[in-house]
């Protein structure tokens, strides 16, 4: 049954991000789970066509032909999402909401610069660590500025696939970009490391910042963050400060821990949970904004 | 083969002194190891390439002047360099190759093997010598590494390097170590001691009497925690034992004596810390953290270290400790 206030939507890639987009699609007000594809047959796929939804293992050519598709999530990798499907969805005008490190399109972090990015043709979501951290520099830059931005994410070795372990440099490198770009530090640092405890560690980034502005009274700063915190909540309810904002000469320090919404991993799995929350949010801004235009009826 | 002795005063000796090595301290080092015929020297941040960050401690130099400096400095001794993925990038070791690093070891945390796929075909495609390195060896047992020294031998690893960073393990556990790695694999397997229970050089001979044939040391154990496998030491024993290494055993004396010790910020000793390093199993790198944190919150640095060894925390994880401490502190207050 078509429901004329949704936007349809198709996941390329049913791997564990793809899965867990499945799953919050299905709960959306403006979204619905039109397709998942894939190029094999997989446990995803099978998954998916057990929830019912129409699946395909002819990747993005099947998406294409669907003309009721008007945004695609891509979960696949960036190799995949720059040479096939991000060209294939462009000409087919279908919106690209890109969950690689590929970066085709403008990086988006929803509580930061979703606003600007609702009409774009292709955004890219960063990475896990970015998701988490990239507001909390903002939200420093803006009041003292940020000479200098490092992040430590550390995540459950259970929640890390074969795509995230054979594209280590990847993360790091577009998460140290997007510190820079949208988090606007002068320099990003990124590092992650992955943790085999058993039970499984939950998501946890640490951000320290050298401020500019060292006149800034930490109070204003604090205050930043914590209102950011609020803003990331909104669409990341697991989202919280571990260790409150601390300032140590030029230094401010941080600790966030995310909890996911156990919704296809466990609730450790907080890295997939905030970027696939964030993609979700951004999907619904734009599906609210196709919506309007009279689009999808 | 002769038993290759790997000295890494310049890269796991850049904790003992916070990452305060200049360009003239590493050329004169790595001169004099280079005329002590020691065949390779590792240069490096001490958390290796990329590792200069607020996390691990800040450079003081630039860490690929070093690596200049000290490739500049020898004639026969090969330069190499560590990189752990997740903090260094293929971007740094193609850099640390035009400053003339000859050999990439690739670490990550011993059930994280594949994680070096990426890393150690690079290296191989720069036409590099590529080095598996496992660490945290003592929190898995012995098939258990084996299977993950196969991956990195499928990636192309020339030989697997295993490393007691907590200096943890006893003797008759590196014996069954290095054996089981070594009937997996086609390729030489090396060994990595900490001095944390005092075992470093036992347990360095454990791993030649195992098969080993490659050993990690440096000059007057300079390296994190307390310290690594002692080279002049281990020079004199194999000495001792009848095991040729080629190298100058007076040379690395004087070398220890007037090229180290003047430079070092604190005996590299068993402290209380370091030997809490060992007994509960941490990551060597953290005990200077360690030390800061509990410092900063008032605490006993044995407590933060117990609840850091409880938490299972991993090479790298340097960022936590903060979280650790104020957990601490703020049970105590409550």
């Amino acid at each position: 049954m078509t429901n004329l206030n949704k936007i349809k939507v198709a996941v390329i890639g049913p791997g564990n991000i793809g899965s867990d987009l499945m799953y919050k699609i299905m709960r959306s007000d403006y979204l619905e789970m039109a397709m998942m594809a894939g190029i094999v047959e997989s446990e995803g796929i099978r998954r998916a066509a057990g929830f019912g939804v129409p699946v395909s293992i002819q990747g993005v050519s099947a998406v294409v032909r669907n003309p009721e598709i008007k945004i695609a999530f891509d979960a696949t990798s960036a190799g995949a999402h720059e040479k096939i499907n991000a060209p294939a969805l462009k000409k087919a005008g279908i919106i690209a909401v890109d969950l690689t490190p590929a970066a085709v399109g403008p990086y988006c972090v929803p509580s930061v610069n979703l606003e600007g990015l609702k009409t774009k043709t292709n955004i890219n979501m960063v990475t896990c660590g970015g998701q988490a951290t990239i507001p909390i520099v903002n939200a420093i830059h803006r009041v003292a500025g940020a000479e200098y931005a490092e992040i430590v994410a550390a995540i459950a070795s259970k929640s890390a696939g074969p795509g995230t372990r054979a594209n280590m440099d990847e993360f790091t490198e577009t998460t140290s970009r997007a510190l820079e770009v949208v988090g606007k530090a002068e320099k990003g640092k990124a590092i992650i490391v992955l943790n085999p405890a058993e039970p499984p560690i939950n998501m946890t980034d640490t951000v320290m910042v050298r401020v500019k502005d060292r006149t800034v009274p930490f109070e204003t700063i604090r205050n930043s963050i914590l209102q950011m915190v609020e803003q990331v909540q909104k669409y990341v309810p697991g989202y919280r400060l571990r260790v409150p904002p601390q300032m140590d000469g030029d230094k401010v320090s941080t600790v966030v821990q995310v909890q996911g919404q156990g919704d296809f991993l466990p609730t450790y799995a907080g890295n997939l949970d905030i970027i696939n929350a964030a993609a979700i949010e951004a999907a619904e801004a734009i599906a609210q904004e196709l919506l309007k235009g009279g689009d999808g009826k | 083969m002769k038993l290759q002795i790997v000295d890494a005063t310049l890269r796991d000796g850049s904790h003992a002194v916070r990452h305060s090595f200049t360009a003239g301290q590493a050329r004169e080092i790595a001169g004099r190891l280079d005329g002590c015929n020691v065949p390779i020297i590792e240069v490096s941040h001490g958390d290796g390439l990329g590792g200069s960050s607020y996390t691990y401690g800040f450079s003081k130099e630039d860490p690929f002047s070093l690596i200049a400096a000290a490739a500049g400095a020898v004639k026969q001794a090969k330069i190499s360099v560590l990189l752990l993925p997740g903090i260094g990038t293929i971007a740094d070791l193609s850099r640390a190759k035009d400053c003339g690093a000859s050999i990439v070891r690739v670490a990550t945390h011993v059930t994280e093997a594949d994680i070096s796929a990426q890393h150690i075909e690079a290296t191989k495609s720069m036409g590099l010598m590529a080095v598996g390195f496992l660490m945290m060896v003592h929190m898995l047992d012995p098939d258990g590494i084996a299977e993950q020294a196969k991956k990195m031998e499928s990636y192309g690893a020339d030989y697997i390097n295993l490393a007691d960073s907590a200096g943890a393990l006893l003797p008759e556990q590196v014996t069954e170590r290095i054996q089981a790695v070594r009937a997996a694999v086609k390729i030489p397997v090396g060994f990595h001691a900490h001095n944390n229970l005092s075992l470093a050089v036992a347990n360095s001979l454990a791993a030649i009497d195992a098969g080993a044939g490659y050993i990690d040391a440096t000059l007057r154990g300079l390296g994190a925690g307390a310290g690594n496998t002692q080279i002049e030491v281990l020079a004199g024993v194999l000495q001792r034992k009848g095991i040729e290494t080629g190298l100058d055993f007076y040379g690395l004396i004087d070398a220890s004596e007037q090229a180290v010790a003047p430079i070092m910020l604190r005996p590299q000793i068993i402290d209380n810390g370091s030997l809490m390093l060992g007994y509960a199993g941490v990551y060597s790198s953290f005990l200077l953290h360690v030390y800061n944190a509990a410092e900063k919150y008032h605490l006993e640095p044995r407590d933060i270290l117990v609840e850091v060894g409880k938490r299972k925390m991993v090479g790298g994880q340097e960022d936590l400790i903060l979280d650790v401490a104020y957990s601490l502190k703020k049970a105590q207050q409550a």
